[in-house]
């Protein structure tokens, strides 16, 4: 999972639903595994397959006109639950970024934590990339992480999005947070010493 | 001029990383079987053992079936998950409550009770109604399983600092008004993103008059809002609840923490980031009718109309109604219900269980209701006992269960049925997350003991 990130451009699969939550990213009886493998086959479970087991047509994953390693996604998306399951089943799946135009908190971490990359965007950014991908799905956007920008390639429109400066080098150079910390073992004991 | 939050934080910064997170001291992890196998999974993966095991405390709660639990549990992937946390803690040296122990109950009703959670502490768990523990007087806040691994290889972890909210409740409670009426109506006022990115105090006279059980219930909620985390300054109804808990200080240590438990406070001139005001006059008995928890309203509303929603809101507004098969524009009074559900991390503490027997003394749980009573703890189950509180129970018709999280997130065997109503005192109305189908009222305990003997959503002041 520790994928080193730059630049990624490609199509998108839209989900335009608000206060998508991570029950609905994966739910909670398929969290019961012990391994941090497999759970991408089960992202988005009850709307990608009917209650008999069948794929659902309507659901977007089941809808071949779109593909892609970007997620797009309506406001607060990931509330909820702080499974990180919901961030295993994104990435697992074979996504690398995911747009919204808000996330929720912890959720937002357990992606970065597993390198995948949560873009934040302005509504009316948001909404002409919903409307560009619905007029043709295999309509491109570029993810600049270097830069921290977003283009929507159809429209040209470019936003810069926020990350900060430790995580950016983390998802750039493949490495997280526990490196970093065993690092920092002598800071540690320091700081427990002087709080005793 | 520090913020109670500001003095938490800032007196567990190990250190700042330059245009980065803080470095952050925790004092407590708490673990359950479902979000940290794959924490230890790393630890073995990387050689490491736990850094500050004594700061762990482990215990199943998600899976555990609350019948029968002195025997195996039945399903195997479930029993499976439950063992390898006793096992995890064997090999890492961390102190375990498992089942059948009478310390076994909800993480976030265990802390609490035995004393683990205490004021000024900063505790993490992989979980997010970790913000349960706020109400202590704690920097309490949920996180994912990379971070569970990230505190028990280093008792610390990264996090960028929360901006400070602080929300005042002015005024007394009416009849029949509850703590969780109190979150069901801020979520619906200020929306499940309101709080995102912030850590709330709760203030105002309204907040002070709850009892411990009734702030826990507050404060668990806080993320319902978004919110990192909620807290409530510890005051004497703190204090008094604490002492003489099990692993709470003693004596000498006793005093020493209380002094600096006294500290705990937002300064007088102290600035949030943030400040929300709300009469308590204006709460009445909430309920919700759709798929978040902000969708809710008081329980003689009526649900709203689409009237001025954008297309995104208005779409995903219809989608969650047409799961409920409820019409926008309808009332909920009356309509009937089939399952009540009273416990998990909200609602199911000692004062749940006796303000819903209290309602139901007299009465009779009404035909064609199932219901599901989950004391939080063995803990609470015992201290039922003790007051009598099963004996009326009993005689309404109710039983009680053993232990556990149950229906809330339903990964054991107490699933709604598609389709059926609960009325629910647990803290999510998701798709699907009570059973895949399930249809979810969230409400608090007053109000799913009026349903459950009348046998459909009853505004529960009429029986008060």
């Amino acid at each position: 999972m520790k994928q080193k990130f730059n630049i990624i451009t490609g199509t998108c699969v839209p989900l335009p639903l608000e206060n998508v939550d991570t029950d609905q990213i994966i739910p909670a009886r398929f969290l019961k595994a012990t391994t941090r493998e497999g759970f991408g086959e089960n992202l988005f479970r009850d709307w990608r397959y009917n209650a008999d087991g069948t794929p659902n047509k309507n659901f977007v994953l089941n809808n071949p006109a779109y593909s892609g390693e970007i997620l797009v996604a309506g406001k607060n998306f990931g509330s909820g639950s702080s499974r990180e399951h919901a961030a295993w089943a994104i990435a697992d799946y074979g996504f690398r970024v995911v747009v919204s135009s808000f996330f929720a908190d912890i959720h937002k971490n357990n992606e970065l934590n597993n390198f995948v990359l949560p873009v934040v965007v302005s509504e009316s950014f948001l909404k002409e990339l919903f409307d560009t991908i619905a007029a043709n799905p295999k309509s491109e956007v570029e993810v600049n992480l270097p830069a921290q920008t977003i283009t929507n390639k159809t429209t040209g429109r470019s936003e810069t999005f926020e990350i900060n400066a430790y995580k950016k080098h983390c998802l750039m150079n493949g490495l997280d947070d526990i490196d970093y910390l065993l690092s920092q073992k002598s800071a540690i004991e320091t700081w427990e010493k002087k709080n005793k | 001029m520090k913020t109670l939050f500001d003095k938490i934080w800032d007196a567990h910064i190990v250190q700042q990383i330059e245009e980065g997170p803080t470095q952050l001291y925790i004092d407590r992890l708490y673990c359950h079987e479902v979000t940290s196998p794959q924490a230890f999974d790393g630890l073995r993966a990387r050689g490491l053992k736990c850094f500050r095991p004594e700061r762990i405390y482990c215990m199943p709660d998600h899976n555990t079936p609350t019948h029968d639990q002195d025997k195996p549990i039945e399903d195997p992937v479930s029993r499976a998950q439950v063992d390898a946390l006793a096992r995890n803690a064997q090999e890492f040296g961390l102190n375990h409550f498992g089942m059948m122990s009478p310390k076994n109950g909800i993480i976030h009703v265990v802390g609490p009770e035995r004393g683990l959670t205490l004021p000024g502490m900063t505790i993490v768990c992989g979980d997010s109604h970790t913000s349960t523990h706020g109400a202590m007087g704690a920097v309490a806040f949920g996180i994912g399983t990379s971070e569970v691994e990230m505190v028990m290889a280093s008792q610390c972890i990264l996090q960028s600092r929360p901006k400070t909210m602080r929300i005042t409740v002015d005024g007394k409670l009416g009849k029949g008004v509850t703590a969780k009426d109190i979150a069901l109506y801020m979520m619906w006022k200020i929306s499940t993103s309101g709080a995102t990115g912030y850590f709330i105090e709760y203030a105002g006279e309204a907040i002070r008059s709850l009892t411990m059980d009734g702030r826990l219930t507050l404060c668990n909620l806080s993320i319902e809002m978004g919110a990192r985390g909620g807290m409530i300054a510890p005051d004497e109804t703190t204090f008094a609840y604490i002492k003489g808990r099990e692993y709470a200080p003693k004596g000498e240590a006793w005093d020493k923490a209380l002094a600096y438990w006294k500290t705990l406070k937002s300064d007088d001139d102290a600035v949030f980031d943030k400040e929300v005001r709300f009469d308590a006059a204006d709460i009445q008995p909430m309920i919700t009718y759709g798929t978040n928890p902000g969708m809710g309203m008081a329980v003689t509303d009526r649900i709203p109309t689409t009237d001025g929603m954008s297309e995104t809101e208005k779409s995903s507004f219809e989608k969650s109604l047409a799961y409920m098969g409820f019409r926008a524009g309808e009332p909920l009074l009356g309509k009937p219900v089939d399952y009540v559900f009273l416990g998990a991390c909200t609602n199911g503490r000692i004062e749940d269980f006796r303000a819903f027997t209290a309602l139901v003394k007299g009465h009779r749980k009404a035909a064609g209701i199932t219901a599901w009573l989950v004391p939080g703890s063995w803990a609470v189950n015992a201290q039922i006992r003790e007051e009598g509180l099963d004996k009326v129970l009993r005689e309404a018709g109710f039983e009680i269960r053993q232990p556990g999280c149950s229906a809330c997130l339903a990964m054991n065997d107490d699933k709604i049925p598609a389709g059926k109503y609960a009325v629910s005192t647990s803290n999510r109305n998701f798709e699907g997350r009570q059973g895949p189908g399930a249809r979810t009222l969230l409400a608090s305990p007053l109000t799913a003991a009026a349903a459950a003997v009348t046998g459909v959503i009853t505004d529960p002041r009429e029986l008060l």
